[in-house]
Formats: C-alpha cells, sequence, structure tokens
C-alpha cells in the first residue's frame, strides 16, 4: 500500500502508522462524566466493509496526521487530506 | 543421453557433479535436471507420501517430483527444483525423503498400503488409545512426512533489500515480455524486466533494467510487487561480499505478465513413472539442452500445440514408437507431421497406463474402438494442454476466468496497472483441443498432484465425502498444497471435481493463487535484519566512555544502557549495591539521554499542557518543572514525567524511555486533530541533548565546579524542581533540572549531545574528590524502588491513576484527554489492586516481580489471588528485600502480613504491606 | 447417518474401494421454524450448534453459511492451542478450551490431530522475565501447567535459537507444554460432522442478508435462500461481526483487522515446539505434514481484504531469523491472510445483545481457534439458559462502558496494537 502524503509525496506503507476511524469525535465539551457518548467514541465503530475514513500519523516522514479514504475491500486509496485542515474546517 | 549437437549449453566447458554421492558432468549452462537426463539419471527423487519413485516431469519452476537437497553442511537446501539450479563445479545434490536409499526406500511400502492411505483416512483413525497420538502416531507420521532436511544450524549466507521504481515492470522474458519491454523502453519509459531463468542475450535491451534469475513472486498493494533476484545461486558459494539473494521491493506504475503458461499433465495409471513427461519439457531439453531424456517416445496429446515436441523428436536421434492423440481424429497438423517422420498415429486413443519398475518401460493404449496394444518406450511424452500462468493476477483477490475455446483458466479482472500479455493471456495456446483431464479408468495410481500424491480416485472420494467446494477438495485431499502450490495439478483436479458433480469447471470454480509464485526463501525476505542487525542499536552520548569504564549494556528498547559498572570481582549484584551506597552517602552520575525529550513552544503551549496531562499547568512559573501524569483517552495511565518552563512560551517535556514515541506522537495528534486552533508546536529533541543525573548529598557541591562562572546553583537560587539554561565547563550552553529520581539532591545536566562524553569526564574529575561513582540502570532501578516511584513495570497499560495513587492528581477543574472515562466506577473501585510497598516478614527472604499475593492463610487458588509484585529489588540501604505490588485494597492494608506466592520459581513466604516510599518518606534529602 | 470412524472403518472402506463413505456432513436445506440459528459456519458457530445439541434440551438447530463451511478463520489460522493467559477474565475460559480440546478426538469420533507439543515464550529481559513469572503464577493459581525455563535448559530444549549474536540477548521461557497444535480445518469438519449427526442443519451457500426483528425481538434471518424463521439467533461471524450485527441495529467495538498467515515448503522434523519470540513479532511451530507454520502482528490497519502487504511479512521473517537463523534456506510456499474481528480490550464479548433473542459471539481478535470448543461450549450454555456460563462471564459487551476491561497487553482501545 502506498499513501501519498500531502507533504511528503507517496511514500510506502512501513512510514505510516495507523490509528483508526476518524469519523469519531471527540464530545465537544469534554465533560468529566463517563457518558454514552464518550463511550462510543472511544470503543465503538462502524467498521464498515467499504470506503472508511481512518487516520493514519506520517511517522518516518513529516509526522504530520492524515485523514485518509480508503476501501477496506481492496485497500484502493481514494483520498488523502492533511488531519489538521480537516480538523480546522470541522472546527470553522 | 546427450545428443551430438545443438543446444545452448558450452560443450568446452565441462562442469563436475554428483547426485547421490555418484559423479557425473555436464556442461556450463545446463541444469541439474538436464545433466542429470544426459546422464541417463532418471530415477531422481520419492513422492511425499507413497514414496513412489519419481523422475523429472518438467523443465521449469514448475517441477513437481525433481526435488533435491542441494549443497551440504550449513548451506543444504532442501526440495531444491533440479530443474531450476544451474550446474556448477563441484555440485552436489542428494535425493530426499527416501531410506535407505533412492533405489531401496523402505518407505514404498506405504505404497502398497495407498488403499488404506487415501486421502483424509487420518482423520478417521488414530484416535485410539487417545494418549497414543502425541507418544506413538504423530512422531511417526512426521518422521515420515516432510521431504528434504533442514540444516539445522544458522544459514551462513548474506541476504540484501533492494528498492526499485519504474514506470513499468515487465514480469517474464520470453518472446512475449521481451517485446513489450522493448515497446515500452522506446516511449522513454524506466522499465524493469524481470525474468526467473539465467541471462539471456535477447533479453538484454537498451535502456531497459534487466533482472535475470529475479523471481517476480507477489503483486502487494499500491503497484507494489515483490520479487528476488538469486545473485550467487548458480555458484557453489557466493563471492566475498556478495550476497545470497537480494530481495527487491518494486513499485511500479505498470506492470506487464508475460509469465507464459504451464503445461497439464496426462491423468492416467503410473503416469508418474520416471520417464512420463510434460511434452514441452521433453522438447525444452531437446532444443535448450541438447538432451535427449531417452530413446523411444510416445506422444500422448489432445491439441496441436505438441506438434513442435514432435518436431523436435523427431530431428533429434530419438525414435517416436508412436503419437496417441485422444481426439477422435487428430488433426491435420499432428498427421501431416507424424507421417513425415514415419510415425502412426492412433486417434482417439488414449494411453490407459504405463509400466516399469523405477521408470517407464512401455505404455498400453486403449484404441478408438476398444483394442489394446502395447509399447516399448522410455519416455512418455504427455500434454492435456496448457495453463496460462495467472498466478500474479489474482494476488490482490481477483480470480481467473473460465475461457472455454482454449479450455483454460485466463486472467480475469486484473490487479490496477498490470496488462497481461502472450500465453500468459491464453494466447497461441491450447489449439484445436479437445479437454481430457483424465483418461477414462484412471484409478488410484492416476495421479493429479504428483507431489502431494493426489490421485483421480481421491477427487472422487472427497466428492463422495462430501468435499465438494474447491477449497474443501484442496483441504481434504492436499491438491496443490505441495511445493509447487498444484502448478501442473490445480485445474485438472478442479475439472474432475466438476465432471465428478456433473457441473462446468467454472460452476466448480477456482482456488485463487497466493503468493509467493514459487518457494522465497526466508533469509531472503529478513535481509540483513538478523543477529545483532535485526533492529538498529541507539548509543547514548556517553556510550565509549562507559564502555572505557567497565560497563556492562542492557537493551533497553532500542537503546544500549549502562546496566552497572562493576568492579574487579564485583557482580552485578554487588557492583549496584555499592553504587546505590556510593549515591545515597556521596555522589553518583548516570545517563539518563534516553528519556524521550519533547521541546513545546507556541503561545497556547500552556494551554496544550493542561489538556494532555491530568494536572494543573497554568501556574507553573518560568524556571520550574512539575511532574505530570497522562491518561490515555480511555482513562488508563499512559506516560508521566517532568516537564519544565524555560521561557513564556517554550517547554521541555520529558517522557519515559519506552514511551517517547508514543507521547510524541500522542502530542500531534491532540494538536493536528483535536485542537487545531492551539498554537503550538512540538519537536522530539531526545538525540539532541545528552542528560545526565548528578545525584547524591554531594552533588551540589560536584556540580558548582563544573557551572561557569555568575550561575548561581545555591538551593535559594536554583532549589528543587527549577530548571533553566546554564552554561557548563567554560561556555557550554546547557540546561540545568533539578530533579530527582533517586530521592537524593539531584540534578539532571542537559548539553549538546556531542559534549556528552565530554561532560561525564567532567563531572567524574570534579567530583573525584567526594569519591564519585558512575552508576547504571540496575542502582537507578534500586533507588527509584527505594523511592516508591512507579515505572514501567507500574506503568503497565492496565493500571489507572488511582491504582498508582495518583489520583489526586486528576484536576477536577478542566478538560483533559481521559479526564471521563478515568470517572468509570471500575477504574476507582478500592477494591482494585492498588500500589503498596512489600517487606518480607524474614529478612533473608527475595522478593520477585512476578510473584502473586494471596491473604496470609489462604489457600493457593485462583479466588484467593490478591495482587502481585510489581518490581523488586535488594535494598543496600535498608539491608533486605524491597518490592512494589499491586494489592487489592491496597492503602487500607498497611501493617498487614500477606503471602507471597511465586510457585513458578517455588517461592512461598510472608511479607508485610507497607507505603511504597521506604526512604526518606517525607523528601527531605530532595530538598537539601 | 454417518457411521463411526475407525480403524476398522478405514481397512473395511480400503478393501471395498471406499464405496461405504458417506458425506462427512447432510447439504441441508432450511426446513421450517429453528428453535436456534447461528449464523456463521465456522469453528465457533460450528461448536456451539454441536454443544447445543448435546449439552442442552432437545431443539431444532441450523447453522447458516454465507459460503463453504469453514472459510474463515478456522481454515486460514497457525492452529495454536495454548491457555497461557494473565488475566482472571480470560484464564478459565481458555482452560475449559485446553480440557474440551484434550477430549475433542474421541467426544466428536473426528481425529484433529490435537498436539501437545508445548508452546514456549521466549524471555529477552528481566521485566519480561518478571512478566511471564506473573503470567505463569497466574495460570499455576488456575490450575493451569506453566514452567519457567532457565537460559540452560531452554538451550537444551532449543539449541538452535540465536543465543551467542542476538540483538535482544535470550534469557528463558514461560512453557505451557499442555499447548500445542492442532489441524484446523478438521475442527471445522469434526464438529460439523458430530452436530450432523446430532441433528443439527449445516445450510452452506447461505448468506443471511437482514435480521428480521418485530417488537424488538429478533425472530428470524433473511437469506440468500429466503427467509429462516429462529427462536433465537446466535451470532458467530468473526470477522464479519461488525457487518451482520448492523443489520439488527447494533454497533460492536470491534474492527477488522487482516491478519497474515506463512508456511513453508516441507521438511522433515526440524521445531518439535510451538514458539514465541520476545523480541519481535514471530511465532512457529511445525505441521505434521513438515512445514514450518509461522506467523507475527496483524497488518495493523482495517480491512476486509484477507491479505496482507510487505512491511509484515518482512517485519515477520526478520524475527524469525533474528530468533532462529537456520531457517533462512527454508522457503515460504504460502501467505494468506484472515479477517480477525479486534476488540477494543483484545478479549472477546459471549453475550446477549440489546435485541431480545439474539446472541453475540464476536470479537476474538487473532485468538479465537484455541478458544473455538470453549466459545462453542459458553455460547450454547448462554442460548440455552439465557444466562451466562460462569467462565465466560468477563465477556460481557457492557464492560466497555463500564471500564471492566480485559487487556491483556495493556494497550488501550487500539485494537490495531492488541
Amino acid at each position: 500500500m502506498r499513501i501519498t502524503c500531502p507533504h511528503c509525496g507517496e511514500r510506502g506503507l512501513q512510514e505510516f502508522l495507523y490509528h483508526g476511524d476518524a469519523t469519531v469525535m471527540r464530545p465537544r465539551d469534554g465533560g468529566a462524566e463517563p457518558t454514552q457518548e464518550w463511550t462510543d467514541y472511544v470503543y465503538f465503530r462502524d467498521n464498515p466493509n467499504g470506503a472508511h475514513r481512518e487516520l493514519w500519523y506520517h511517522n518516518a516522514g513529516c509526522h504530520a496526521w492524515l485523514v485518509v479514504t480508503r476501501d477496506l475491500r481492496s485497500h484502493e486509496i481514494l483520498g488523502v487530506e492533511a488531519a489538521h485542515d480537516v480538523a480546522l474546517r470541522r472546527s470553522a | 543421453m546427450r545428443l551430438p549437437r545443438g543446444g545452448v549449453v558450452d560443450r568446452s566447458k565441462i562442469l563436475n557433479f554428483t547426485f547421490d554421492g555418484k559423479a557425473y558432468q555436464g556442461f556450463a549452462g545446463d541444469t541439474l535436471a538436464s545433466a542429470l537426463l544426459a546422464n541417463n539419471v532418471k530415477l531422481v527423487g520419492r513422492s511425499f507420501k507413497y514414496h513412489r519413485p519419481r523422475g523429472i516431469l518438467a523443465a521449469g519452476s514448475e517441477e513437481p517430483n525433481a526435488l533435491v537437497e542441494l549443497r551440504t553442511g550449513a548451506r543444504r537446501e532442501p526440495n531444491t527444483r533440479a530443474t531450476m539450479v544451474e550446474l556448477y563445479e563441484g555440485l552436489e545434490a542428494y535425493s530426499q525423503n527416501r531410506f535407505p536409499s533412492l533405489k531401496h526406500d523402505f518407505m514404498a511400502v506405504n505404497g502398497l498400503l495407498s488403499p488404506v492411505f487415501a486421502a483424509g483416512f487420518y482423520y478417521k483413525t488414530f484416535m485410539w488409545p487417545a494418549k497414543y497420538w502425541e507418544k506413538l502416531y504423530e512422531p511417526l507420521i512426521r518422521k515420515a512426512a516432510g521431504l528434504g532436511r533442514n540444516a539445522g544450524v544458522a544459514d551462513p549466507d548474506v541476504y540484501e533489500k533492494a528498492h526499485l521504481f519504474c514506470d513499468v515492470l515487465v514480469i517474464g522474458a520470453g518472446a512475449a515480455g521481451v517485446q513489450a519491454a522493448r515497446d515500452a523502453a522506446a516511449t522513454g519509459a524506466r522499465v524493469v524486466l524481470c525474468d526467473e531463468h539465467p541471462p539471456r542475450e535477447d533479453a538484454a535491451l537498451e535502456g531497459v533494467k534487466y533482472l535475470p534469475r529475479t523471481t517476480v513472486f507477489g503483486v502487494y498493494d499500491g503497484g507494489t510487487y515483490g520479487a528476488v533476484e538469486r545473485v550467487a545461486d548458480h555458484l557453489a558459494v557466493p563471492q566475498a561480499h556478495q550476497p545470497r539473494q537480494r530481495y527487491w521491493r518494486i513499485v511500479a506504475k505498470r506492470s506487464v505478465l508475460a509469465s507464459g503458461a504451464i503445461e497439464r499433465p496426462m491423468v492416467f495409471t503410473n503416469n508418474d513413472l520416471p520417464g512420463v513427461m510434460l511434452a514441452g519439457a521433453v522438447e525444452t531439453y531437446i532444443t535448450r539442452y541438447a538432451v535427449a531424456p531417452g530413446a523411444r517416445a510416445v506422444l500422448f496429446i489432445n491439441h496441436d500445440g505438441a506438434a513442435s515436441v514432435l518436431a523436435a523428436m523427431g530431428n533429434s536421434v530419438m525414435a517416436i514408437a508412436a503419437v496417441i492423440d485422444a481426439r477422435a481424429g487428430s488433426s491435420p497438423v499432428i498427421r501431416d507431421l507424424a507421417a513425415s517422420f514415419s510415425v502412426p498415429v492412433f486417434a482417439g486413443a488414449v494411453v490407459t497406463r504405463a509400466f516399469g519398475k523405477r521408470a517407464v518401460e512401455g505404455v498400453e493404449i486403449t484404441t478408438r474402438d476398444g483394442g489394446v496394444v502395447k509399447f516399448d518406450c522410455d519416455v512418455v511424452a504427455a500434454s492435456a494442454g496448457w495453463n496460462p500462468a495467472v498466478h500474479l493476477t489474482s494476488h490482490l483477490d481477483d480470480k481467473p476466468v473460465w475461457k472455454d475455446e482454449v479450455a483454460a483458466f485466463v486472467p480475469g479482472k486484473l490487479p490496477p496497472g498490470m496488462s497481461v500479455v502472450g500465453a500468459a493471456a491464453g494466447e497461441g495456446i491450447n489449439a484445436g483441443i479437445t479437454p481430457l483431464w483424465a483418461v477414462p479408468g484412471a484409478d488410484g495410481k492416476a495421479f493429479v498432484d504428483f507431489q502431494n500424491d493426489v490421485t483421480a480416485a481421491d477427487i472422487r472420494l472427497a466428492k463422495q465425502e462430501g468435499f465438494i467446494a474447491v477449497e474443501h477438495l484442496k483441504r481434504y485431499t492436499t491438491l496443490g498444497m505441495a511445493t509447487d502450490q498444484g502448478k501442473t495439478a490445480n485445474v485438472t483436479g478442479l475439472a474432475l471435481m466438476a465432471a465428478a458433480t456433473g457441473k462446468t469447471v467454472p460452476e466448480t470454480g477456482t482456488t485463487r493463487f497466493r503468493p509467493p509464485y514459487t518457494p522465497v526463501a526466508l533469509g531472503a525476505l529478513a535481509g540483513p535484519h538478523r543477529g545483532k542487525d535485526f533492529k538498529p542499536t541507539r548509543y547514548t552520548p556517553t556510550h565509549a566512555w562507559a564502555q572505557a569504564q567497565g560497563a556492562v549494556f542492557v537493551e533497553t528498547g532500542m537503546w544500549l544502557r549502562a546496566q552497572y559498572f562493576p568492579k574487579a570481582g564485583e557482580d552485578w549484584l554487588a557492583a549496584t549495591n555499592r553504587e546505590v551506597l556510593a549515591v545515597r552517602n556521596g555522589v553518583g552520575i548516570c545517563d539518563v539521554t534516553t528519556l524521550g525529550k519533547i521541546d513545546i513552544q507556541g503561545p497556547d503551549a500552556a494551554i496544550f499542557l493542561e489538556r494532555v496531562y491530568t494536572n494543573s499547568w497554568t501556574n507553573l512559573a518560568v524556571g520550574r518543572a512539575r511532574y505530570g501524569l497522562m491518561l490515555r483517552e480511555d482513562g488508563f495511565v499512559m506516560d508521566d514525567g517532568t516537564t519544565a518552563r524555560l521561557g513564556e512560551h517554550h517547554y521541555v517535556m520529558t517522557t519515559t524511555t519506552a514511551n517517547a514515541g508514543k507521547v510524541f506522537q500522542h502530542l500531534e495528534f491532540c494538536h493536528q486533530w483535536l485542537w487545531p486552533e492551539l498554537d503550538v508546536r512540538f519537536i522530539s529533541v531526545t538525540d539532541q541533548w545528552a542528560q545526565i543525573a548528578l545525584a547524591g548529598p554531594k552533588a551540589r557541591e560536584v556540580l558548582q565546579k563544573i557551572v561557569d562562572d555568575g550561575c548561581d546553583v545555591s538551593n535559594a537560587a536554583f532549589p528543587y524542581m527549577a530548571a533553566g539554561e546554564m552554561r557548563f565547563c567554560g561556555g557550554v550552553k546547557g540546561r540545568l533540572f533539578r530533579l530527582s529520581f533517586s530521592g537524593e539532591l539531584a540534578y539532571e545536566i542537559a548539553v549538546p549531545a556531542r559534549y556528552g562524553n565530554a561532560l561525564a569526564e567532567a563531572l567524574m574529575a570534579a567530583g573525584a574528590e567526594f569519591g564519585i561513582v558512575p552508576y547504571g540502570t540496575e542502582a537507578l532501578g534500586v533507588m527509584r524502588i527505594e523511592k516508591g516511584h512507579p515505572a514501567g513495570n507500574e506503568l503497565n497499560g492496565q493500571t489507572s491513576a488511582h491504582d498508582l495513587g495518583f489520583g489526586k492528581l486528576l484536576s477536577k477543574k478542566k478538560d483533559f484527554v481521559g479526564r471521563a472515562m478515568a470517572a468509570r466506577p471500575a477504574l476507582m473501585d478500592p477494591a482494585r489492586p492498588t500500589l503498596v510497598g512489600l517487606k518480607p516478614v524474614n529478612e533473608a527472604d527475595r522478593l520477585r516481580g512476578g510473584a502473586h499475593l494471596l491473604a496470609h492463610d489462604a489457600e493457593p487458588v485462583a479466588a484467593n489471588d490478591q495482587g502481585h509484585v510489581c518490581s523488586a529489588a535488594y535494598s543496600p540501604t535498608l539491608g533486605h528485600s524491597i518490592g512494589l505490588a499491586l494489592l487489592k485494597n491496597g492503602p487500607a492494608r498497611h501493617g498487614e502480613i500477606i503471602r507471597v506466592y511465586d510457585p513458578i520459581r517455588n517461592g512461598d513466604f510472608l511479607a508485610e504491606v507497607v507505603p511504597p516510599v521506604f526512604f526518606d518518606p517525607q523528601g527531605s534529602r530532595l530538598h537539601a | 447417518m454417518n457411521g463411526d470412524y475407525s480403524v476398522f472403518s478405514v481397512l473395511r472402506e480400503a478393501l471395498r474401494g471406499h464405496t461405504g463413505w458417506r458425506p462427512a456432513w447432510r447439504d441441508a436445506s432450511p426446513v421450517g421454524v429453528y428453535d436456534v440459528i447461528i449464523v456463521g459456519g465456522g469453528g465457533h458457530g460450528l461448536a456451539t450448534a454441536y454443544y447445543l445439541a448435546k449439552n442442552h434440551q432437545r431443539m431444532r438447530i441450523a447453522v447458516v453459511e454465507k459460503g463453504w463451511l469453514g472459510n474463515g478463520s478456522i481454515g486460514r489460522n497457525t492452529t495454536i492451542i495454548r491457555s497461557n493467559y494473565l488475566l482472571p477474565g480470560n484464564l478459565p475460559f481458555y482452560e475449559l478450551s485446553m480440557k474440551l480440546w484434550e477430549g475433542l478426538e474421541q467426544d466428536t469420533n473426528y481425529n484433529a490431530m490435537v498436539s501437545q507439543r508445548g508452546v514456549l515464550n521466549i524471555i529477552h529481559s528481566d521485566a519480561q522475565r518478571d512478566a511471564y513469572a506473573r503470567r505463569g503464577n497466574a495460570m499455576r493459581l488456575h490450575g493451569i501447567d506453566a514452567e519457567l525455563l532457565d537460559l540452560a535448559a531452554l538451550k537444551a530444549k532449543l539449541p538452535y535459537l540465536d543465543y551467542d549474536n542476538a540483538r535482544f540477548p535470550i534469557q528463558g521461557a514461560l512453557l505451557q507444554q499442555r499447548g500445542g497444535t492442532v489441524r484446523h480445518d478438521a475442527v471445522a469438519w469434526g464438529y460439523a460432522r458430530a452436530a450432523d449427526r446430532l441433528g443439527v442443519d449445516i445450510i452452506q451457500n447461505c448468506e443471511v442478508t437482514g435480521i428480521r426483528t418485530e417488537n424488538g425481538k429478533a425472530v428470524g434471518v433473511e437469506t440468500s435462500r429466503g427467509y429462516i424463521a429462529g427462536k433465537k439467533i446466535g451470532l458467530a461471524c468473526a470477522g464479519n461481526s461488525s457487518r451482520v450485527a448492523a443489520m439488527a441495529g447494533i454497533r460492536l467495538p470491534i474492527e477488522s483487522h487482516a491478519l497474515q498467515a506463512f508456511v513453508s515448503e516441507a521438511m522433515k522434523p526440524l521445531i518439535d515446539n510451538v514458539i514465541t519470540f520476545g523480541a519481535g513479532h514471530f511465532y512457529i511451530s511445525q505441521s505434521d505434514k513438515g512445514g514450518l507454520v509461522f506467523g507475527g502482528d496483524i497488518d495493523g490497519y482495517n480491512s476486509y481484504a484477507s491479505r496482507g502487504n510487505l512491511p509484515t511479512i518482512e517485519d515477520v521473517c526478520e524475527g524469525g531469523m533474528a530468533l532462529m537463523p537456520m531457517i533462512g534456506r527454508a522457503r515460504l510456499v504460502r501467505h494468506w491472510g484472515g479477517i480477525m474481528d479486534m476488540t477494543m480490550d483484545g478479549s472477546p464479548i459471549i453475550d446477549k445483545s440489546p435485541v431480545e433473542n439474539l446472541y453475540l459471539n464476536a470479537g476474538w481478535c487473532y485468538g479465537g481457534f484455541k478458544a473455538t470448543p470453549a466459545s462453542g461450549w459458553c455460547f450454547a450454555h448462554l442460548i440455552a439458559r439465557d444466562e451466562p456460563h460462569e467462565v465466560s462471564a468477563a465477556y460481557r459487551l457492557d464492560r466497555f462502558a463500564k471500564g471492566l476491561l480485559i487487556d491483556e497487553k495493556g494497550v488501550g482501545a487500539t485494537p490495531n496494537l492488541h
């Protein structure tokens, strides 16, 4: 598998570390209580059999976190964005 | 028998070799197989299950029978295909899987028992008495099974890994592959051409990187291909500094598969006798190697593609007894050609059985009208058609598709960027074919998968017992699971199952081909990463100095750290005890560079720290450091360490050695993904700074001697937890932190990494008058246990802040990572095992990490298990063993006597539960 | 109905050309309403059906399987059985499994070649030795065999490891002698045949496409072969658990990941035990046929493709060469992948689902094979009695919300690190 890092270009799988589902969102207001929302965020996943938005870390490269869209059946990479950009857009 | 002329062998270069100890000669350019045939050696091996005599079936990498042990000693390679071994001077090969000799193999008795040993027989028996499986049956089966013998000692050769990037990767340097490479190169593309065979002149093209002896064994995601180049396998031993093999990771925008096709054997009784060969292989031996595999041949075919075989045989010195063409009318191509050699053609006939003892001596055929005719022959050249070598097209889970016109599977959906050309695409093969999957009446000695002894009868039995799905067929009969992965067998086996069930081949399906295409040495896939080079080694900046001091080193992750510094006659314990006492009573130094160091800068750095640490950070003054605790988002402890504020917007964080990378990644995650609005940046500076701990009552006196003038390190100016920039040894800019892991008056001095060695030497010189000692990780560990500091054994990812006695560090006033989930009642349950200290009741008893804890009068059963010892050490300060443990309801049990239960090391004694801080609980020494 | 397998039946059939063997199990079609439908004809589903039929009240039981029986992880794993766990939530469960393995063949009348050849975890540091001592002691407290071997004992047992030049020196090993290997396909086939003999309908090529509920209760499954009504429905779908549970609106704490497995060419006996490297990702045993069967870590990213990539392949082979450099000239003959249902704490779920009459058996990570008998035993117990079996009581779905995690590795909610 090869991922095109927005900063470094196309690189091999061995440079990256995987984190997981990028669609789950940390409860915005934090909060001190272990609510269902928190449980869902920390533990529960859709785990779809198809396109998956997920977080990768360019460990042996620029240290950017990436939002990669990937087909879990074919491993085809459908898109890559810098997580920082996605996050800024989300909070805007 | 060697033909008088022809072939590509170099008759001027005679090579001596031995097979089973007997000396033979061949020519440069021979394979071991062609050289054996040239010497009329037909019996080469024994089959897996029935130990039937086997010869050479093929001329390429699909060979299932002619497997030998090549080379001797540590270089012995079992299961080596004689057809792929390039002959070299002095080659030694041995037959395998036979006892006592290839000719007289006792295990051939299995062949007589073959009616019992049908597919799957072992699932139905060997069950009584139950305990006999491991004691009797399994050892016997293991000994009888297997093929060749591994050397059993370390592989002496070296391997390399390398990368290649190209526009077009061409796989296979036959006519189609060479043409594809030439065409691609003409466009200016970067082209790589890989071929599993030795170099050929016609494949050496300008502008093409040609890798002969290189098998592209697998297709992986993203246009990545795995290949192995057999750099030195054609030599007796690799030359100096030459790898045996080189593993290539090839990244190609496009690929062209030109892997050709693999011939199908005919399935008839005794079709495995040496001398029964694939027709195409017979042609190859004649034309390429100038070797006639025998004197008198029968050709058994069902398609026109075998005409070239007939021509090759007819033009050689071989006699041809007959052409047996299973097709009702044969074909003009075959009939005319046979007539030109005056060879009779039996159309609509089949070979029903071969006979002979250890090699074929003749065949019996059934003619179209049912008559039986016998021929004497020593070669049966058989071809049931060709299968395109589609293997690589299916490595990404796509399946080949059946094409009726050629009666074969051809590539279906292809991996991204791949095209297929030539025979691999089903072009130019199986002209005029009438499929014949097995001769009528083919029985328990008509082999489909030669190496695994799977017969036509086995396939019928699998059907009868319900193992009909292709994968069931494969797994139940072991069809296609031998070293050749069924290259000559799978399609035939599948077609026979289709016939047995009355379905078509495509309805029956196909198994997926798995990588590798041909077997790959594990050493090649590992490359140079073995022995000391298994993983990189990180040396601390004082490594050379520590070495000079006689340090013993210990692996700590990738790092090598000084474990202790023994003096003459000291063992590890004596040295450690001495080092601990020297620090407690005087002063010592220890390299702590391995702790992770992260530089954090930006106007929002304080807010950021506030969110990643559980405790409060906004009120930390510049020039001060603070202990911090980090949780994972699931509320369990991730890491701890101190962070110092060096400037208004500048912090430096320390992490544990083990978690340095993980914490850095976590900070980046929190910033880039959770809180992108914060203006803060991070960089790992672990390798930039050498950091040395200076600890002991005399630490300040030593320090004062190495700080530059004007640097005030008095207790008032630089109190406990102070931090700041400082100059040392006459102008070296560094940092000073008043931190203590040992519980003593202590500092950590950081200087640019290149000064690490010099700093150690300067400290030793300055401390000489105070009896300074270097101390290692053992003494460090003892002192932290004496002080009750949790470390790796306690921060094991399973503990909550509450468990470690850090509950009060969970701020109630702010959001931080892990806050919500840490509030789950289960994480604060007092009944959870919680940190305590342990002291043996009998001071001679030795606590050990990993012992479990029981109430003092409890039976040793699981229900009474109350915790375990995490860390233990002998405390020279206290004169007895001490331990840190996680004990249910721990803090409420100080003073209780409990049972320390360590049956795996025969330990069982009593200990007293005490507070985890054994030494200087008030911490007065820190502030001295 | 199928006759018993024995040495006598084999000899009898040998003499009459094997004409008497019957299909190992009937190729059943769905008929009427079932008391229990098990979704998933893998090891766990088949074991569940078998123990339901054997241990509990008379029931009509069906196993529905989307493809051919045993096509998932039961036939793709590296065949290891062991009960050398650390945590009290796991130990009794895996020990029950070990005991069931020990009697499996006589119970099911099928030789799955249970081989208790010993499982060794190699130790490379003081901290690791203490961690394995903790584990071994926990095993002993649960009545499970465990031994700590020092360097001399290990050298005597495994002379071929790299003791002299290792990057991470070898100190010893934790040994569970009762651990070992089992012929994986035979487990599925043996349970299928035994369940079939007890009247279970095994329905292959029958893909579940929906779970029908009425008033919040599961009442049947929609399949590629039509609707099948069932009073209770048990899901044993391994890597596809999330997809099938989603049909009932249930989200799980599971990610699907690919784990690769490897086999070398067959060789004469070389490695007599199961060996796990402690300083990298590599474990190995040798099959009775002679192939070295080995593996390592999961590829580390969500996947439903049963294959992996080169970095993991290299990582595994590097580990192998670091531990036992004699295998350098052994050749890899095949590698493949399976889909693992990785949970957020690395331990499984055997529990009622939020939907009444729908039961969950999922989250086996890469440890499902050794669990097969106990998983079937406990899941059958749960379905038949509507209460958890005592040894699987910790495998609750609500443990994630409650914080009662069973995290053997201590890596938290990161499935790719378990």
